[in-house]
């Protein structure tokens, strides 16, 4: 009798989860930049090094500016300002690779409490060297060429946490810590959209590690909403 | 074992204080290309080496930054032992107490700067490495004064110094000991600048983001930034940072006119052959030499052998500015008693004899 009481009420409170989900709208849009943004510089460091060089068969190049034809502007991150609503310890983990000495992908954003883990996909050795501006803690880890790979998670949220190679000068990423799953990074023309956004008004903010950060507020019904930020400028 | 007199100065002690010294000065530019190449936790654990005993590393692991930093560490541990060995050597063969005093103020200086070299890594602290800067060059003049204190000419000073030319008047000296201050102020700051990890805060010279004094209004400093697209992706620069060159700028043009004006007050006061006029002649063409080094790291983008040379001829200036200055203060002349005419020695607390 317990127990079927117990599957009543999870089933009246899946029945609940899964109404509020339906309602739950979608928060997109595009990130532009306007004006001519400085000129991505070639890595040069990198190409003579002889066993980071002879992984690249182009030449590598910085990655500041991403900005499509269009002037969509790619590495935003876009988030929700909400707090205390991590799913990261139950989220899949992210990845960040070290392959052909750059890290892949050179922005991006996870949530507090999800697990992060670091690749070495390259033949020789890289250290792992985290610098917190908010509490987390700072790591620096050494990593062998065809070494384990190495987990972190983080509590507290951050922008732009960085992340680098001391052996390698030249690489660097910029891991977003977020403290909700309402968040995202553009797409090289400047789209971006946050899924499953239940109702209610929202700040959202657009970080572009360069160029700062925008702010609007946002209202989200159960059907897409799109936000139109300003556009990104050198000013 | 009696101990040599002071009466006899240990040629082979002198020798090796001077190497001590020569390679004291190769270690600073061994530290100095560890900042410059962005290197120092490119080995992440200490004592030891990606695991393994600092000298058992296999060299073909010695890559990138890596390679600055273990050299800088195998080179500090050399001189570490040759420091060992210099205060042992002083404490069994030099008479003088505060000779031997200093022999163990070396040691316990390399000790101390190891320990920080290390704790800058472990404990990730970059204020660290300031310090770390700071006592390497302090510790590049104790060597350099203990090769000064046991070399011949120390022993001649010391034994008849008016017989090294004119006695030296306190206004020169104190004018020198002043600039000498002043230079180490600026290290200070030269090391704080470095250990930013900031890279450049003003790119262009002889303006400053385009004025003779820069904007650093929270807008501009964020137009700085963006502007910036260096593949080392160093730490954004700051208003701070910004005002601690333009300081660093402005205290190096004090101090090459403090330089001058020393050259030419030793030449009108000790005269033209005297040894203390060439060296602050040769003070006046290092602080230009280092001038000009500031002026082409800031033109070169911050490129990390300029930079380097610039910290070493640095401390070269630091330590010939505080030879000059021990070395006129035997000569000094109040430490010389004027007793009808006659000049006799100075008193033993001068000439640092026990």
């Amino acid at each position: 009798m317990v127990y079927m009481k117990k599957a009543l009420v999870l089933s009246l409170m899946g029945g609940l989860a899964l109404g509020i989900a339906a309602k739950a709208g979608n928060i997109t849009g595009e990130i532009t930049f306007q004006g001519t943004p400085p000129p991505n510089v070639e890595i040069i460091p990198l190409e003579n090094d002889p066993v980071c060089g002879a992984l690249h068969k182009d030449k590598p190049f910085t990655h500041f500016y991403e900005v499509g034809p269009n002037g969509g502007l790619g590495d935003v991150v876009v988030a929700l300002q909400v707090t205390g609503k991590s799913t990261g310890a139950s989220a899949p983990p992210a990845v960040l690779d070290q392959r052909g000495c750059i890290y892949l992908p050179g922005i991006m954003a996870i949530q507090t409490g999800q697990k992060l883990v670091v690749k070495n996909s390259d033949p020789c050795i890289h250290n792992v060297h985290t610098t917190s501006k908010n509490g987390n803690p700072e790591h620096n880890d050494a990593q062998m060429a065809g070494g384990p790979d190495l987990t972190y998670t983080f509590d507290k949220p951050e922008d732009f946490m960085k992340f680098q190679c001391d052996v390698h000068p030249w690489m660097f990423a910029w891991v977003t810590i977020e403290d909700s799953p309402y968040y995202c990074v553009t797409d090289t023309n400047g789209d971006f959209t946050i899924k499953d956004v239940p109702p209610g008004t929202y700040t959202i903010t657009a970080s572009h590690r360069k160029l700062g950060t925008q702010t609007l507020q946002v209202t989200v019904t159960d059907s897409d909403v799109k936000v139109n930020f300003p556009a990104f400028a050198i000013k | 074992m009696i101990p040599k007199p002071f009466t006899t100065p240990n040629l082979w002690l002198f020798r090796f204080a001077a190497l001590t010294a020569l390679f004291t000065f190769l270690l600073l530019g061994a530290g100095g290309l560890v900042t410059s190449h962005e290197a120092g936790m490119s080995v992440p654990d200490w004592p030891n080496s990606y695991g393994y005993n600092m000298f058992l590393f296999p060299p073909s692991k010695w890559i990138g930054g890596i390679f600055y930093e273990h050299t800088h560490r195998l080179w500090a541990t050399l001189v570490g032992f040759m420091t060992t060995v210099l205060m042992v050597w002083l404490w069994r063969s030099d008479e003088r107490a505060w000779v031997k005093k200093l022999g163990v103020a070396a040691f316990l200086g390399v000790v101390i700067q190891g320990v920080l070299g290390g704790l800058r890594v472990t404990l990730r602290m970059d204020d660290l490495g300031i310090f770390h800067g700071i006592v390497a060059q302090s510790f590049f003049v104790l060597t350099c004064a203990l090769a000064l204190f046991t070399s011949p000419f120390w022993f001649r000073l010391s034994q008849h110094p008016e017989k090294q030319g004119k006695l030296v008047a306190g206004g020169l000296r104190r004018h020198v000991a002043y600039v000498a201050g002043l230079i180490f102020l600026q290290l200070i700051l030269g090391a704080t600048m470095r250990h930013q990890h900031a890279g450049l805060s003003i790119s262009d010279f002889p303006l400053a983001h385009g004025q003779l004094w820069p904007d650093t209004s929270p807008a501009a400093i964020a137009r700085y930034n963006a502007d910036r697209v260096d593949p080392d992706q160093l730490n954004p620069i700051t208003a701070f940072q910004v005002i601690l060159q333009m300081i660093h700028r402005i205290m190096a043009l004090l101090i090459v006119l403090g330089v001058a004006a020393a050259a030419m007050l030793s030449l009108k006061r000790l005269g033209k052959g005297d040894y203390l006029t060439r060296l602050a002649f040769v003070w006046l063409g290092l602080i230009l030499v280092q001038a000009g080094l500031g002026i082409m790291t800031v033109l070169s983008n911050k490129a990390a052998d300029v930079a380097t040379a610039h910290v070493l001829v640095g401390a070269l200036v630091l330590a010939v500015g505080a030879v000059w200055f021990m070395v006129a203060s035997v000569r000094r002349e109040e430490a010389v008693e004027c007793e009808s005419g006659t000049l006799i020695n100075p008193s033993p607390s001068v000439i640092g004899a026990e």
